[in-house]
This record gives structure tokens, C-alpha cells and sequence, in this order.
């Protein structure tokens, strides 16, 4: 509804120069750029290509599974189609997307002109496309792509066709130039964020999705190193003969697996942290409700941060791990529920008892919340050490994380680039194209996940080709989701390429939000702000009487929105 | 409750106060992110320290019996005082740049950097000494991965020594900022902490 009021809104002739500016450079974004705001858009738009190539994956993956027999691929190809699926969406879609709109929004969001090091900022953006295509051109070799998964466990990543140039040999590149840039990019981030905070702007005005962005990229900073290490051991066994995973050498396969999830546990919370920050923008504006809590979800983010470090062997539970060990890991990993707890508290009470606005971006946030809850709980169960074992390598396991990193991870990133759209491109999107594309999402998504969870706890097994026939119902029910689920990526391109070209002009605050980059023009100058900001306010003062980023004199917009 | 009745937030006018959003001068903002970058670099040093000492509490014998490990030899130990005590004159040389002193600290700096060389020089002639590689057990991997990967880092910071020392040829150049040299002396200073730890894991720790 607040769509077609929007468009008379003020902001226009403010917008009017850099607005026709940016029409002009539409090719700076295919070049070597030093603005965080043209990266950002360079990270989103090269995460998502790669997460259409990914999506295609799955969709195979869907379509092998259609039948209970093994018959679209070979079972080589299947393990290949898996573990790029795996790999392209976490290390190439999710990661760098929310980089992207981190470095699009936390500039703005603390009042700075640019990042702390723009030109870090664009080789660690720049080391992203090449690792991708690398990663993707082992699907040329003879002998096909890495077929290990998405961890790489040795002894079975080792066990590859004779010659240096194999699929696990790119893989472990691949990664590893990742891993490099986003260690670059974490170091930018946190500096950005500690260093470079307009006047006024202390650490607890900061918007949650800066708070989280910091938590993020300290886990990035500090956890990221140990999977380096680990995948360049396994590079030299790999390549040079050395002995470090190799059981029938004396190696200990298990170490990898430590080494591994060391970084591996922390970095979901490198995922998902950034989808709450989302959520803990677009809820409160939606609703004209101050964020509840504001300082115990600020301090829950650095909390979940702290907790996600003490809770990797969880993944390692049915890997022989003593029982001393499992049990403490039981108790961490439940541990993690509290903070989590409290940020869904959080959003549940702003919501409560408010005006709700059911636009686009809030759709997709309490849409991601909802399904949150699910992948959230089935975590809890899991974390419980003697059900995880019987669901060890499951496809309830699958059905788990996809509630969380499609449900709730991507659901929030595409309900960001809405809320965020006006602010990036100077241009409305289509409120109907944008709500039939979260309809298709929210049903496509728990179509194809939630017969997952089913299957998984009758015994299905996960990365296997084949199963036995008894399944097959639910599986077909799945796959016709991961079909809609494709089908749902039209509506939203089209909406976002051909409002870019012909959508009418945005206002520079659509939303009547709160949070400096609404105070600069759409899209913002190459400074970002003309004069630095000084801050003077909490973030989040909906409905707070004195206090309104609405033009005064626009009094049905200030009436519309429960000023 | 409080964050419903933000007033008390609202009437808080003091935005120049303490803690949030002083902006920061260049060198400080960059020495941040150069000492954030090197905790990360250190942690990859730490995974590899981590998977060592667990691989040799936790496994079998790290070397196939019969297999010499590394000696802690007279040149072993003169090479790696002379890498230690390389943090003096790097500190010293970036004191002699803050007074603009130019020519003191080229000739610190040089120093520096040929002792740096000295340590690789001696640590090629201990790997050509050994009598075991790479393939060896698990200590052969170990061992060469962890002393290679720091040798590697010695070898940046000498090559970005070189970089700073051209750097004050030219002509004004330190006048704006010493930050460079500072980052590379940081640098060198973690690269040298980290190989005491590694000498005291290969040659003290005795089995």
C-alpha cells in the first residue's frame, strides 16, 4: 500500500543530479571501481548469477531424485552436482551477498564517506568472479569436478584420478582465493566499523545490522584462519605427499574434520547474522515500532558470535569423538538457542500490538522469521547429541540447514534488496511483481524443504542417488517445489531489471525510516553524505512524536504512517 | 521496556562525547586494519601449530623409526638469535624515520633486511642438511609446511623492506607518513615472535 503513495514524496529534485549521474556511469559497474556502493552492487550481482548456476544444480539434483532409481547421472556426476550445489551457494552466493550489502549499507549506516580501505575493498571483490569460474571450469576436466562435498573430508577427498589438475585440486584453490578475500574483506569491515563512525555515533546507536556485521566479520577475522590452514594441509596431501590426513599413513582424518568446522560452525553464523540484521531493520520500519530491546540484540549478536566459536564438533558427533567431548558440545551448542531466543523475542514484541505495513520487504522478513523458527528448532533437536545421531547423515540434516540458509538466509537477503532497492538504484520496484515473487518463495520453499524433514526421519539418506522406493511421495513433492522455487527467480529479475530501466523515480526515504542512509539521496552521491552527520539520536525512534524523517509538510504521508 | 519510551534517548544531545565516532587519522585507521590483518595471519600459523601438537599427542610416532629429527645445532641456534634480535634495528629504523632522520634509518633498515637474509640463508642450508622430507611421517610435513610458510613471510618482509627503503629515495616521500614503514615493522616483528615459537616446538621439545 505504501508503494503508490511513495512516488510523491519528497526527495525528487535533491535526487535529480546524482540520480541522471548514475544513469550515465551504468558501466562503472563493470569496472575496476573504488566506491563501496558500486562494489557492493558488483558483489550482489556476481553472487547471484552464481546463485542462479547453483539453483540450476539443485534443480538437477531435484530432478535425479524425482525416481527412486539412479537414472538421469551417473553416480560421479551426482556426487559432483552435490558438492558444487553445496560449495556455489554457500562460498559464492551467501557469503558474498551479504558482503555486498554490507559494504553497500554499513558505509552509509555509520555515516562514513567509503570503506576504511577502498582499494582492498575492490581486489577482495575482485579475487570473487575468477574463484568462481575456476571452481565452475572443473566441470571441463576429464574427470569432472571435486565429488567430496561441500567439507572435503579426507581420506575420500584424497582419493582422486591420477594427475596434479583434478576437481579437488581446483576445488581447494578455489576456496582458498575465497577464504583470501574475505579475510581482506573482514579486515576492511572491522576497521570501517571501530574507525571510521561519524561524530556521534556511538557503538550503541549503531543500526543491529552493523552490530551484526561486525560480529560477522570478526568470526571471518578470527575462525576463517583455521580453514585456511586446513585446506592448505590438505593441498599438500593432496599435491606433495605429506601425511597429516592419511590413516593408513598415521594421519588423523579426524583433525581435518576439526579443523574444518572450526571455521565451518562459526561461519553460518558469518551467514546468518547479517539475515538478522535484516530483519532487525525492516521489522521495526514496517511496524512504526522502535526495535524492542535494542541493546540485548546488539549484545546478542556479539553474543551468538562468541557462542558459534564453542559448538563445532557437534558436527562430529557420530565421528568417534570421546563422549566427554560430546556431551560438552551438547551443552554449547544449546547453549546457542539463548541469544537467538532473543532476537526472535525481540522481533516478535515490536511487531506486537503495531500498524503493520504488508509491502514487499516486510513479507519476506516475517516470511524468514516464520520459517527461522523451524530451521531453528530442528537445530535444538539436533544439537540434542542422542537424537543427532539417529538422524546422522540424513536428509533431516538437509532439510535443517536449507530451512536456515535458504529459508531464512536468502528469504532475508531478497527482502533486503527490496527494502534497499530505492536507496541503491533511485528507483521503485513493482510492489505486485514483488509480492507474487515472495508468494512463490515462501510456498516453493516449504514445499521443497519441509518433505525433507519427513523423509529424513523415516531414514533417508543424504548424497546418494538412489533410495528406497517407500519415499518417493514426498520426494516428488519436493522436487515440484524446487521447480516453483526456480520458476519464483523470473518474477523477481524481471522486477528488478526492468524497474531499474523504467520504474518511476524513488523518493530518498520510501519507507519513512529511520537510519542515516535514508537521510542521503537515492541513489547516494560518490561522497555519500554532503556534509559528515552528526548523530544525536538512538536508532529505531518509531513513533516517537519529535522525531520524524518524513517531510513536515507532506502531512498525508506523516498520517499514512502513524506519525 | 525502555526502548518504547526512547525520550530519555531523544533529549540526549551530546554527539562529540567519548567513544563513538571519532574520526580517526589516516595512520592510526591503517595500523588498525595492518594489526587486524596480522592476527588473522597469525592464526593460520596457529592452525598449523594446533594440527601439529595434536597430531603428536594424539597419533602414533611422527617419524618412521631409524629417521633422524632436526638437530638444535650451533648455526641453528646463531641463525635464529640473529632473526630475533632483527626486531631491534626495525624498531629502531622506524624511530629514526618519525625524527626524519633519512639516512640513520636506510642503514638501519638495511641492517634489518640482511639479517633477515642471513636467517634464510641458514635455514636452506638446515632444510639441505636434513635426512628427511616432506613425505616423511607426519613430522616431515610439518616441519618443512610450517618453516617454509614462515620463510615465505621473511621473505615478504624483506621484499617490502626493499619497497620502503626505495620509497625514501624519493624525494618528500616520509614527510607525509611513516605509516608504511610502520605496518612492515609490526610485520616483522610478528614474524619474528612466531619463529620462537617454532624453534621452541622443532628444537626444544624433545621427544
Amino acid at each position: 500500500m505504501t508503494n503508490n503513495s511513495t512516488q510523491g514524496l519528497g526527495g525528487r529534485s535533491e535526487s535529480e543530479a546524482s540520480y541522471n549521474q548514475s544513469q550515465q556511469d551504468w558501466w562503472r559497474y563493470f569496472t575496476f571501481n573504488k566506491d563501496h556502493k558500486v562494489i557492493g552492487v558488483q558483489y550482489l550481482t556476481t553472487a547471484f548469477a552464481f546463485f542462479l548456476i547453483g539453483g540450476v544444480l539443485a534443480m538437477l539434483i531435484r530432478a535425479e531424485l524425482i525416481t527412486p532409481a539412479s537414472d538421469l547421472f551417473d553416480r560421479p556426476l551426482y556426487n559432483a552436482l552435490f558438492t558444487l550445489h553445496g560449495t556455489i551457494m554457500i562460498f559464492l552466493w551467501i557469503i558474498p551477498s551479504t558482503v555486498g550489502m554490507s559494504n553497500f549499507l554499513v558505509p552509509l549506516m555509520i555515516g562514513a564517506d567509503d570503506m576504511a580501505f577502498p582499494l582492498l575493498n575492490a581486489i577482495s571483490f575482485w579475487m570473487v568472479p575468477p574463484a568462481g569460474l575456476l571452481l565452475i571450469s572443473s566441470f571441463l576436466l576429464p574427470n569432472g569436478p571435486a565429488q567430496a562435498g561441500w567439507w572435503s573430508y579426507p581420506p575420500l577427498s584424497l582419493q582422486v584420478p591420477p594427475g596434479v589438475i583434478n576437481g579437488q585440486f581446483l576445488w581447494i584453490l578455489s576456496v582458498l582465493i575465497l577464504g583470501v578475500s574475505s579475510i581482506l574483506g573482514a579486515v576492511n569491515f572491522v576497521t570501517t566499523i571501530v574507525r571510521m563512525r561519524a561524530p556521534g555515533m556511538t557503538f550503541f546507536r549503531m543500526p543491529i545490522f552493523v552490530w551484526t556485521v561486525l560480529s560477522a566479520q570478526l568470526l571471518q577475522l578470527f575462525f576463517l584462519p583455521s580453514l585456511t590452514g586446513g585446506l592448505l594441509l590438505l593441498l599438500a596431501d593432496l599435491t606433495i605427499g605429506t601425511n597429516f590426513f592419511k590413516p593408513f599413513e598415521g594421519g588423523s582424518p579426524v583433525l581435518y574434520q576439526h579443523m574444518f568446522w572450526f571455521y565451518s560452525h562459526p561461519t553460518v553464523y558469518v551467514w546468518v547474522l547479517p539475515a538478522f540484521g535484516i530483519f532487525s531493520e525492516i521489522i521495526p520500519a514496517f511496524s512504526r515500532n522502535p526495535l524492542f530491546g535494542y541493546r540485548s540484540v546488539a549484545v546478542a549478536s556479539i553474543g551468538l558470535a562468541v557462542v558459534s566459536a564453542t559448538v563445532w564438533a557437534h558436527h562430529m558427533f557420530a565421528s568417534g569423538t570421546p563422549k566427554w567431548v560430546r556431551i560438552l558440545f551438547m551443552f554449547t551448542s544449546e547453549v546457542a538457542a539463548i541469544p537467538t531466543g532473543v532476537k526472535v523475542f525481540a522481533w516478535t514484541a515490536t511487531v506486537w500490538k503495531s500498524r503493520l505495513h504488508l509491502d514487499t520487504p516486510m513479507l519476506f522478513a516475517l516470511g524468514g522469521v516464520v520459517m527461522f523458527m523451524i530451521g531453528g528448532i530442528t537445530g535444538v533437536m539436533q544439537g540434542a547429541m542422542p537424537f543427532d545421531l539417529h538422524v546422522n547423515n540424513t536428509h533431516f540434516i538437509v532439510a535443517h540447514f536449507h530451512y536456515i540458509v535458504y529459508n531464512t538466509i536468502t528469504v532475508a537477503i531478497y527482502g533486503g534488496l527490496y527494502f534497499w532497492y530505492p536507496k541503491v538504484t533511485g528507483r521503485m520496484y513493482n510492489e505486485g511483481w514483488g509480492k507474487l515473487h515472495f508468494w512463490l518463495t515462501f510456498i516453493g520453499a516449504n514445499l521443497t524443504f519441509f518433505p525433507i524433514f519427513i523423509v529424513g526421519l523415516q531414514g533417508m539418506v543424504r548424497r546418494v542417488s538412489s533410495y528406497d522406493p517407500q519415499y518417493q511421495g514426498w520426494n516428488i513433492i519436493a522436487s515440484l517445489g524446487a521447480f516453483l522455487l526456480g520458476v519464483s527467480v523470473l518474477p523477481f529479475l524481471a522486477n528488478f531489471i526492468g524497474s531499474w530501466l523504467y520504474g518511476p523515480q524513488a523518493p530518498n526515504n520510501p519507507w519513512h525510516a529511520t537510519g542515516l542512509e535514508w537521510t542521503t539521496t537515492s541513489p547516494p552521491p560518490r561522497e555519500n553524505f554532503e556534509q559528515t552527520p552528526t548523530v544525536t539520536l538512538a536508532p529505531y525512534s518509531y513513533g516517537q512524536p519529535d522525531y520524524s524523517t518524513v517531510d513536515s509538510s507532506d502531512r498525508e504521508a506523516i498520517e499514512r504512517h502513524g506519525k | 521496556m525502555r526502548n518504547f519510551i526512547p525520550s530519555r534517548k531523544l533529549d540526549d544531545s551530546r554527539p562529540q562525547e567519548e567513544g563513538g565516532g571519532k574520526r580517526q587519522d589516516e595512520h592510526t585507521k591503517t595500523m588498525f586494519g595492518v594489526g587486524a590483518f596480522l592476527i588473522s595471519e597469525s592464526l593460520i600459523f596457529a592452525s598449523f601449530i594446533v594440527a601439529y601438537v595434536s597430531l603428536r599427542l594424539f597419533s602414533g610416532p611422527m617419524l618412521p623409526p631409524g629417521v633422524k629429527g632436526p638437530e638444535l645445532s650451533t648455526s641453528v641456534i646463531i641463525h635464529s638469535i640473529v632473526l630475533i634480535s632483527s626486531s631491534l634495528p626495525a624498531q629502531l629504523a622506524e624511530g629514526a624515520v618519525k625524527r626524519k632522520k633519512l639516512n640513520q634509518f636506510r642503514l638501519l633498515w638495511v641492517i634489518t633486511s640482511v639479517m633477515g637474509a642471513y636467517f634464510l640463508v641458514g635455514e636452506v642450508k638446515e632444510w639441505l642438511g636434513l635426512d628427511f622430507d616432506v613425505t616423511t611421517g607426519q613430522f616431515g610435513g610439518a616441519f618443512y609446511i610450517l618453516t617454509g610458510f614462515h620463510g615465505l613471510h621473511v621473505t615478504a618482509g624483506i621484499l617490502l623492506q626493499m619497497l620502503m627503503l626505495v620509497r625514501s629515495f624519493i624525494p618528500g616521500n616520509y614527510k607525509k607518513g611513516h605509516t608504511g614503514v610502520s605496518a612492515v615493522t609490526l610485520f616483522w616483528h610478528v614474524v619474528d615472535g612466531i619463529w620462537v615459537i617454532l624453534f621452541s616446538l622443532f628444537y626444544l621439545w624433545r621427544a
